[in-house]
């Protein structure tokens, strides 16, 4: 007859929360990194500015100032990127004393999410072909041509309002997908890779750009320089709070893109076509022998994808540029990608990592304006962040956090050519 | 119970009568007509002249531009029909190379007489092609490195900068090409550190993790070049050239003496890489090791290999040499490094790994063949050339594409490339 033992009394729901929250989840794993990727990108102000770097000339002699120096030129940096991304707490004083405007308090997350607009496009262009077992590194050369079908229909073609509009973002849609059919006919027709014909058509697209905007039918009569002409008023995505202050770039491309979020997570998790496309990014044979065609797969979903990432780089021309030059999207195709790794390949998680990392654009932007620290950190951090989150086992290891139990990350699968 | 046997009629299917060596004969007879007709039409009034020379001074050869062009043309259509002969299956590569000769030189033909300067110095074209061949053959060795050891290194771009920027950096903080050169493998070896350790350690996706190391790369060098390069060139950014070295006797050869054997040691060194890593994946024990964990690791383990080590060298060592590729950017015509001036070469040599079908040797046939294509759209833009130079410029990455598209036949890479491997 053993006694019985009380009954362990069960952790409360906090105690649990905490547990769980200190373990390797995909949030946690994320925010973690973003703090890591923070701290590298720390190391790097320091290294680049000729001030602090004298100051470690006399480390020895003085560490104070150059721990102080440090400090100062970190935190300025970033509290910039914040100021800039987010909100300015002393704009929120003021408007509220009266001296200042609600506007001003509002331009940055504004400017945050002009940014993230075209990389919630280029982000769902990657991540799903990448469901279906595509490295779609062509985001950046789709989403020029669609800059291109749109810029072009925006002002060589006039019609009215409405009209304008969803034309233009249909020509967009559609010319990036022409140049997403190219790879994806050739994967199915001759097997080859299309990580490398779609970054060779990137650099096709870059150069074709460039010949487009110097032709006489679409150069700007009124200026020297290699720019298009403007497109029309009727085909420009209207600012969502020109009401409040014509200022604030927010427009309606971030609608838009969430309603595409939505339509990409249906087609992913609830049609037919969805459902195909994930079994065989999953397991092409297996998709063979149950009766699925993986070529006709492969051709569609580029082509869908491209007219997504066609659609980014409308987006760009119709609410932020108005007008086509030869760097119009910028690296839009490439942080695209990243987006749609950082989001894990699933519609909500593009538009979140989106919306991250158009702040950190945004904030980026400030940053140099402000605190002197190049536009180019921003990149690097968004890499850092990509790569510690790809590879949770090195932040899982870095601060020691205990395996998940559930919604553990395997990290992107792994697979070659 | 009868076992019947039954002579075995040896069931062969006769070959089909459409085999790939009659399709593409056929294709290329059509093209070498149209091309014939087409440039032909094109073509201006003027002679087209070609020397051997570096300059346009000199003896030429010249041809009626028009005649030129439909002649080639023709040449080309009439190598098409050889692929129709028995035996053209085991030739083809050869075969197809003879037949597309020509027609390039037909293009040529028209390019030139209806240019502004209708001489073309082959031997400065011949040397373009191997200047401009030198990062794509580093880089091509590199992958080849790397993808025959079952890592894929998509990343060669992002060495490429990282060396360039290196050479340029070092090269002018310490007044020397050759620190530059160390400096620039050693920013490459950094690169393939980190895809090595995340690719075989933390067995993330490896094309994955290259596209994200191009991406920070560009990054850093772009933000260091921002603060520190940008503000200050003259500390940061003048580096001097590396010196040309001359082999007596055989610089004097006609065409290829004073392009291989009058020039800086990039180009030296390139050979000599070629021969080095062919000998070394084919004849030596390291090689067969190599070609073994590749094609298949397990089996390779059994027996003894080690071959998480061997991974991790072999893409360490192929970093330093696409680092190197990335200081011939800086370090020879143009001495300074600017954003951008990589230009997707990196791309173009992975192109380079996959036509030359993972052979060192294929590697470097494959780079002197899309530096060709470089040169050729540099000086046709020089030269006032009929077409745009944007299209021009798209030569060499559309040619990349019709090359993978295995227009000239299937390549099949190392069977483990690509998957990590996991003990046990």
């Amino acid at each position: 007859m053993s006694e019985e033992r009380p009954p362990e009394a069960q952790p409360s729901w906090s105690a649990r929360f905490l547990h769980h929250l200190w373990s390797a989840n995909p949030v946690t794993v994320t925010a973690l990194a973003v703090v890591l990727a923070l701290l590298v990108g720390g190391v790097l102000i320091i290294l680049s500015d000729a001030q602090v770097r004298a100051s470690y000339g006399y480390f020895f002699a003085r560490p104070g100032d150059a721990l102080d120096a440090s400090w100062a030129k970190i935190s300025d940096a970033y509290a910039t990127l914040f100021r800039g991304a987010i909100v300015d707490p002393g704009d929120i004083a003021r408007a509220l004393d009266g001296t200042g405007t609600w506007a001003a308090v509002l331009r940055p997350l504004s400017e945050s999410l002009t940014s993230a607009a075209p990389l919630v496009f280029t982000g769902l262009a990657f991540s799903l072909a990448f469901r279906g077992g595509l490295f779609n590194i062509g985001v950046q050369g789709q989403a020029i041509l669609g800059a291109i079908g749109a810029g072009l229909v925006g002002f060589l073609l006039p019609l009215p309002v409405v009209v304008h509009l969803l034309v233009v973002l249909l020509a967009g849609a559609l010319a990036g997908a022409a140049w997403g059919f190219v790879p994806g006919i050739l994967k199915a027709r001759t097997g080859a890779h299309e990580v490398i014909t779609t970054i060779m058509l990137n650099s096709v697209a870059a150069i074709f750009i460039g010949w487009v905007i110097v032709q006489s039918w679409a150069q700007d009569p009124a200026r020297q320089d290699p720019i298009s002409r403007p497109v029309d008023e009727s085909a420009r995505l209207p600012r969502l709070l020109a009401w409040l202050d014509p200022g604030l770039r927010v427009h309606l491309g971030i609608v838009v893109a969430v309603v595409v979020v939505a339509g990409v997570a249906w087609l992913l998790n609830r049609s037919r076509f969805g459902f195909e496309l994930r079994a065989v990014g999953m397991n092409p044979n297996a998709a063979r022998a149950a009766g699925m065609s993986v070529t006709a797969t492969y051709v569609q979903l580029m082509v869908i994808a491209g007219a997504l990432a066609g659609l980014g780089g409308a987006t760009m021309v119709l609410g932020t540029a108005y007008a086509l030059t030869a760097l119009v999207l910028g690296s839009v195709g490439f942080d695209g990608i990243l987006v749609g790794l950082l989001g894990r390949a699933k519609p909500w998680g593009v538009l979140a990592a989106a919306l991250l990392f158009g702040a950190l654009q945004a904030g980026g932007r400030a940053m140099q304006v402000g605190a002197g620290t190049s536009l180019e950190l921003v990149q690097v951090i968004q890499a850092l962040i990509v790569i510690f989150v790809a590879a949770p086992a090195l932040v899982k290891a870095t601060f020691r956090l205990r395996p998940a139990r559930a919604g553990a990350i395997t990290g992107v699968a792994a697979r070659g050519w | 119970m009868s076992v019947s046997v039954e002579a075995s009629v040896a069931a062969v299917e006769p070959a089909p009568f459409w085999s790939r060596e009659r399709r593409a004969g056929l294709g290329l007879a059509v093209a070498g007509v149209l091309v014939a007709v087409g440039f032909g039409l094109l073509a201006g009034d003027r002679s087209a002249s070609f020397t051997l020379a570096e300059t346009t001074a000199g003896p030429t050869v010249s041809i009626d531009g028009r005649l030129g062009a439909v002649l080639f043309g023709l040449i080309g259509a009439a190598a098409g029909g050889l692929l129709w002969l028995p035996g053209a299956k085991r030739w083809f590569g050869w075969l197809f190379a003879i037949a597309v000769v020509p027609m390039v030189a037909s293009f040529l033909c028209w390019q030139l007489s209806d240019a502004t300067l209708s001489v073309m110095p082959l031997g400065q074209v011949v040397r373009s092609s191997v200047l401009l061949a030198l990062p794509l053959i580093f880089g091509g060795l590199a992958g080849v490195l790397g993808e025959r050891s079952g890592v894929i290194n998509i990343a060669i771009e992002g060495q490429f900068v990282v060396g360039a920027f290196s050479a340029a950096m070092v090269a002018t903080l310490l007044a020397s090409v050759w620190a530059g050169i160390v400096a620039a493998a050693v920013a490459g070896l950094l690169i393939a550190a980190l895809l090595a350790v995340l690719a075989i350690r933390y067995l993330v996706d490896q094309i994955v993790v290259g596209v994200v190391l191009i991406v920070f790369a560009m990054g850093l060098t772009g933000f260091l070049f921002e603060q520190l390069m940008r503000p200050e060139p003259g500390r940061y950014n003048q580096p001097s050239r590396v010196p040309t070295w001359q082999v007596p006797v055989l610089s004097e050869l006609p065409l290829v003496g004073p392009v291989l054997f009058r020039t800086n040691i990039f180009v030296y060194l390139a050979l000599a890489l070629v021969v080095a890593v062919y000998v070394g994946l084919f004849h030596t024990r390291w090689g067969l090791r190599t070609r073994a964990v590749g094609e298949h690791p397990a089996a390779a383990d059994t027996v003894g290999v080690a071959v998480l080590g061997l991974r991790y060298r072999n893409v360490l060592v192929g970093g330093m040499l696409a680092g190197i590729g990335g200081a011939t950017f800086t370090l020879q015509a143009t001495t300074n490094y600017s954003h951008g001036m990589t230009a997707g070469l990196g791309f173009i040599a992975l192109a380079a790994m996959i036509f030359g079908r993972w052979n060192p040797v294929g590697v470097l046939l494959a780079a002197l063949f899309f530096g060709f294509l470089r040169a050729l759209a540099f000086y046709l833009g020089t030269i006032g050339s009929p077409i745009p130079s944007q299209f021009l410029n798209m030569l060499p990455y559309l040619a990349t594409i019709a090359a993978v598209a295995g227009l000239v036949g299937r390549a099949r890479a190392p069977a483990a490339d690509g998957k990590p491997y996991v003990k046990g």
